[in-house]
């Protein structure tokens, strides 16, 4: 019996370590090397949230000259908090100089853990609370601006006068994108039916489809949502063929050349630049981000492959000129 | 109001519910073969993850979709051999093994994915297929008969479960190992075997309801793309009482509850959505609140079987 056990529990430990995977290991440290570590609930190319803060990461590693100047660690597929409070632990005590926590989930977790490392940054979000410490940075993104400007493109393109909105959870920037779509809709002709779900679900791929040709079936011709169960609902627009799409969080082009009109980019590259930039000249937190279309932090990524109409093109540029000026107001 | 109640409507809550119940049909009905025969495989959505990832694999790699199906049926088959090895020959618990294989499952589909495919990619997959005459029928017809492949054998799978199991000799030696494998084993049934056959026969349905999510209903692999449906699928056996029929009509309740759902708030009627999303777990629960006493499950189930010992 005892080597039954055994060879289960050298299973598990199989299993385990397989899902452990997704951690490189720590490369040797260099001289000034800044050493970021970032924590994620789903994975680093989910097309969406967590990939929006890899790629900038990637970015800023390549401009900082490479390895040996940044270094980065990375854990994804953290949706559950505990787990994530212990990664986040661990990288600190590790001597990471930067510790994101990327994901409202996790401001408990880094409430709880920064007092303990008080050399060590941490930065999380989407969420603006640093609770007032010194060594915790908050960041968000003002979505519903970038939502409004794709709100306005969608009222200008639908024909059937339908639109329908995928969400996940109500909650945080999938809620603020929306609200600021439906804005920016209303904005353009009060009488766009936008109808809307919630899955409940931040990864149900088959059940945001099922929302997604839901949606069609109720007459929209336009779809937008936002997560990275999102695939799901460009997968039911891809099938429809007519059915046009609009993205948030990352550049979701790739997905559906033909359909994807425009994508609201989460661009977290200045504001890591600036906080190890902040790290170097000794100050280790204490404010808020605040991506927006003003700073830079957003961009609406309009798709090559799309053959959009000048004036359309023209009205998403003076919406975006507008809520970048202060005489659109979007609120969240 | 009217809307509610429109045939378009009805229409489409059917046609979702049918799509939706695919993936549950194909893994419900395998874990019934796994379960009768005494066997309970909790790694049924570990091994749709990993059949999901290869289908999608081949079919991106290949455009070949029978192949795709293919793969998944033989990583099924694998990981069948695999759950059968620890849970008969070893006798281990199952319950454990099960979860190890889940976790197997979602870990390798998720570290494959990342370094061979790396991104969100969508692929063509099986396309709707309008059965002749049947199709025309109006109203029903694209309903019922307009579906992908998949779809059509997810439901073909039902009846063919259920001739199995009640009407062949291979049921009756299902059911026997599952009810009394002692007296099973003394008519000269070789316990051991049948469990390893049913145990094989549901990981290979589990590896194509896995195939039917990444190649006929959403066409794409992402990490942890079944989000726990094989858990799902192992209540639902349960819940239909060891027989297909039954196991269907959960599948059905499940989905259509599901669907409605959807419905109701794209057409605006004024529920939370949280109050939305847990309809179809409510309502499941409660439906199998008043129909638990109703059959005895297999009385050998999760009980290893020791030449001997009983």
């Amino acid at each position: 019996m005892k080597n039954k056990s055994l060879l289960i529990f050298g299973l598990l430990l199989i299993a385990l370590l397989v899902n452990a995977c997704g951690t490189p290991a720590a490369a040797p440290a260099a001289q000034k090397q800044i050493k970021i570590a970032v924590i994620m609930p789903s994975a680093t190319n989910d097309m969406a949230f967590s990939q929006s803060m890899w790629s900038a990461l990637q970015s800023v590693q390549k401009d900082m000259g490479g390895e040996s100047a940044l270094q980065i660690a990375y854990t994804d597929n953290l949706f559950n908090v505990p787990d994530a409070a212990a990664a986040i632990r661990d990288y600190a005590s590790k001597g990471f100089d930067i510790v994101i926590a990327h994901g409202s989930q996790y401001g408990s977790s880094v409430q709880d853990i920064a007092p303990d490392f008080p050399n060590t940054t941490f930065a999380w979000g989407t969420d603006v609370n640093t609770f007032g410490m010194k060594n915790v940075y908050a960041y968000t993104a003002a979505a519903e601006q970038g939502g409004y400007v794709n709100g306005v493109l969608a009222a200008k393109l639908t024909k059937s006068k339908i639109i329908g909105v995928t969400g996940p959870v109500e909650v945080g920037d999938a809620k603020t994108y929306i609200d600021g779509f439906v804005q920016g809709v209303a904005s353009v002709d009060p009488t766009i039916k936008v109808n809307k779900t919630w899955t409940g679900s931040f990864s149900d791929v088959a059940l945001m489809t099922a929302a997604a040709k839901t949606h069609i079936q109720a007459g929209a011709d336009i779809l937008t949502g936002s997560s990275q169960s999102v695939v799901g609902s460009i997968g039911a627009a891809k099938d429809a063929g007519n059915v046009l799409w609009f993205g948030t969080q990352a550049d979701q082009a790739s997905l559906a050349p033909n359909l994807v009109v425009a994508s609201q980019v989460y661009d977290w590259t200045a504001m890591l630049k600036d906080m190890i930039a902040k790290r170097q000249a000794g100050t280790l937190g204490g404010t808020v981000y605040t991506l927006t279309l003003s700073n830079g932090g957003l961009k609406i990524a309009y798709n090559p492959g799309y053959n959009l109409p000048a004036d359309v093109k023209a009205a998403g540029d003076a919406a975006i000129k507008g809520i970048q000026d202060g005489s659109i107001t979007v609120n969240p | 109001m009217k809307d509610v109640i429109s045939l378009g409507v009805l229409g489409g809550i059917l046609t979702s519910m049918i799509r939706l119940a695919t993936p549950f049909l194909y893994a419900a009905i395998g874990e019934t073969f796994a379960q009768t025969s005494g066997v309970v495989n909790l790694g049924v959505d570990g091994i749709m993850l990993l059949s999901a990832y290869g289908a999608f694999y081949v079919a991106l790699n290949t455009g070949n979709l029978w192949l795709a199906l293919l793969t998944a049926a033989a990583i099924g088959l694998l990981m069948g051999l695999l759950m059968s090895f620890i849970s008969v020959t070893l006798k281990a618990e199952q319950g454990i093994s099960g979860i190890g294989l889940y976790m197997f499952g979602l870990g390798m589909s998720s570290l494959l994915f990342k370094i061979t495919i790396g991104t969100v990619k969508t692929i063509d997959g099986f396309q709707p297929v309008r059965i002749p005459l049947l199709g025309d029928i109006p109203g029903i017809g694209p309903i019922l008969f307009d579906h992908s492949l998949p779809v059509y054998g997810a439901f073909l799978l039902v009846p063919i479960a259920w001739w199995v199991l009640d009407k062949t000799t291979l049921g009756l030696k299902i059911k026997s190992v599952g009810q009394n494998p002692a007296a099973a084993d003394s008519l000269g049934i070789n316990v051991d075997r049948i469990r390893y056959f049913s145990v094989c026969l549901g990981a290979v349905l589990a590896g194509l309801a896995g195939a039917s999510l990444s190649t006929a209903l959403v066409d794409l692999f992402q990490d942890n793309l079944t989000a726990g449906q094989g858990f799902i699928a192992v209540a639902l056996v349960y819940f239909g009482g060891w027989n297909p029929w039954g196991v269907m009509g959960g599948a059905f309740l499940f989905s259509i509850v599901n669907s409605i759902q959807l419905w109701m708030q794209v057409i605006g009627v004024k529920i939370p959505s949280d109050v939305a999303v847990m309809l179809p777990y409510l309502l499941t629960i409660a439906a199998l609140m008043i129909t638990v006493n109703r059959v005895r499950q297999p009385a050998a189930l999760n009980k290893p079987f020791e030449r001997g010992e009983s």
